[in-house]
């Protein structure tokens, strides 16, 4: 190894990566086409800048005078995003179960399967949109809307979950003698009721941001409160709405994360 | 348990009181909002037949309606999210070498980044488009600019969780060679949270064609202007179009992202 001649065909250390390069010429034409196609400018950009400077001298300071009004909608988004949990949860625990491929045949699984797959396609303001237009306005169509997003979400995980046990404690528990049920509550539970907490912590704190939001479109909550402040231009109220918003799920986020260390 | 002679527990006493403080305080929480709440129960027991008069009125489906006007809207939907996702990259990528503790270590950076990603989560997608429907007047900026807000917090997280998952022996290569910050962004940091980048790219994009279908709502173009339109005017079979029209894009959008990211990982 006297001298080391270097070789005359110089490699770069970094290889091109052809297919990422590709990609980024095609974002580039997208972007192009797309704004050729919609229709946004620079001008209207620049415009609307003036009319956000304006939007924010209006929402500043932000009013809190008609309190009474932001804490009866943030009451009733509370109460639905509770109510909606707990039956949500509940449901799911069954529909769950009834979706484990290795507790059930397969004449369960498969139906109960396409229905959580169905409840998990649309956006929940759809789906309170038609829920809306069946009960009327208000909390229910609230509470069964968060209900299902809650069964398309958590059900799935679930289901997942349960999947995922150890068939040896099943067996042992079955082995005793014990009935479907005490299988259930001795065999299965313990094995995944920690993650249980877990997604039903996190579909909690979910509901808790889609219930001020299903408001919108009339389901009741803090969003109806803050579409008809929107509505009337009355910024300095919508500034202090979503205040009470981004508190709210602040909030949630902190009480979620005390209940998973309690059940850690 | 009481009556075994070994006193074995699973938990301890004070796990045990702060597991029941929990289920009480749930408990007393879905009482006293099941008595606050207004339903009205006729409403309730009205519902399944509402809903069966409701179907019944969407069928047969107008399928006409989706050269008309669905078509159109679809597209600037898919335009919505599309364009939505590329503009987030702009503030989440900074926001996530803000937030990655082994890319910048000053706590107030991670403080500032911190701030803006979770009052970007806090809020949702429909409340952004409200504001910027205010702002920019209704259309496609409005709902672009949403879902790209939207999605700043998302994204900037996971990419963040990305960056301080890599290992850092090629950074100190690099650094170690006297590459300049560029550089070592470029040529260490890049390709190795390449694949993560996609993929959450790719996941965000999925939720944002959902999310952007229903932007329209509230005035922010797409899809949702043509839904709510035909809903105005009580023409469910038309609405009943426009929500297959959604239902198919987004079962579509997700069996393409599971493939890419099939392909990808």
């Amino acid at each position: 190894m006297a001298g080391i001649t270097p070789s005359k065909h110089h490699e770069t250390p970094f290889k091109r990566n052809w297919l990422v390069t590709a990609l980024w010429v095609l974002v580039a034409v997208y972007l192009v086409y797309s704004f050729q196609a919609m229709g946004v400018s620079w001008t209207r950009f620049s415009e609307g800048l003036g009319h956000a400077g304006q939007l924010f001298e209006r929402m500043f300071p932000p009013n809190f005078s008609r309190w009474e009004l932001l804490l009866s909608g943030l009451a009733e988004s509370l109460e639905i995003a509770i109510i909606a949990s707990v039956s949500g949860i509940v449901l799911s625990l069954f529909f769950g179960l009834f979706a484990a491929r290795n507790l059930m045949p397969d004449w369960v699984t498969v139906p109960m399967r396409g229905f959580i797959a169905l409840c998990r396609t649309f956006h929940p303001v759809i789906i309170a949109i038609l829920f809306v237009k069946s009960v009327g306005f208000g909390a229910l169509a609230g509470i069964l809307t968060l209900v299902v997003a809650s069964i398309g979400f958590i059900a799935k995980l679930f289901a997942e979950a349960i999947e995922e046990i150890s068939l040896k404690q099943v067996e042992a528990i079955r082995a005793t003698g014990a009935g479907f049920v005490s299988l259930i509550l001795f065999s299965v539970m313990p094995q995944v009721f920690s993650r249980f907490i877990g997604f039903s912590t996190y579909q909690l704190d979910s509901n808790l941001r889609n219930s001020t939001m299903v408001g919108i479109v009339g389901a009741g909550g803090l969003g109806g409160t803050l579409f008809s402040a929107f509505q009337r231009f009355d910024y300095d109220f919508v500034a202090a709405i979503l205040i009470t918003i981004i508190a709210l799920i602040m909030f949630g986020e902190f009480l979620s994360n005390i209940v998973r260390r309690i059940f850690r | 348990m009481t009556t075994m002679h070994s006193h074995w527990q699973r938990f301890t006493l004070k796990q045990k009181l702060s597991r029941y403080s929990v289920y009480i305080v749930l408990l007393v929480a879905l009482i006293q909002s099941i008595r606050t709440v207004e339903v009205i129960p006729e409403f309730f027991y009205d519902a399944p037949e509402q809903m069966a008069d409701m179907f019944t009125r969407m069928w047969p489906i107008d399928f006409a309606f989706y050269s008309v006007s669905v078509h159109d809207a679809m597209i600037e939907t898919l335009n919505i999210a599309t364009l939505g996702t590329l503009v987030t990259l702009i503030f989440a990528i900074p926001l996530a070498l803000m937030n990655a503790n082994n890319v910048v270590a000053s706590p107030i950076s991670h403080w500032i980044a911190r701030f803006f990603l979770v009052s970007s989560r806090s809020v949702n997608s429909l409340v952004w488009a409200l504001l910027f429907v205010a702002i920019f007047g209704p259309g496609v900026m409005a709902g672009v600019l949403a879902i790209a807000f939207r999605s700043v917090g998302f994204v900037g997280k996971l990419l963040a969780e990305a960056i301080e998952e890599i290992n850092m022996g090629p950074i100190e290569a690099l650094r170690a060679t006297g590459a300049s910050w560029a550089s070592v962004l470029l040529k260490g940091y890049w390709p190795q949270i390449l694949p993560a980048f996609f993929s959450i790219v790719l996941f965000r994009w999925d939720i944002n064609v959902r999310e952007s279908a229903v932007l329209g709502l509230v005035g922010a173009g797409g899809i949702g202007v043509v839904l709510n339109n035909a809903m105005n005017l009580f023409e469910w079979q038309r609405v009943a179009m426009a929500l297959l029209a959604i239902f198919a894009v987004v079962i579509l959008a997700e069996i393409i992202v599971v493939q890419i990211r099939k392909k990808l990982i």
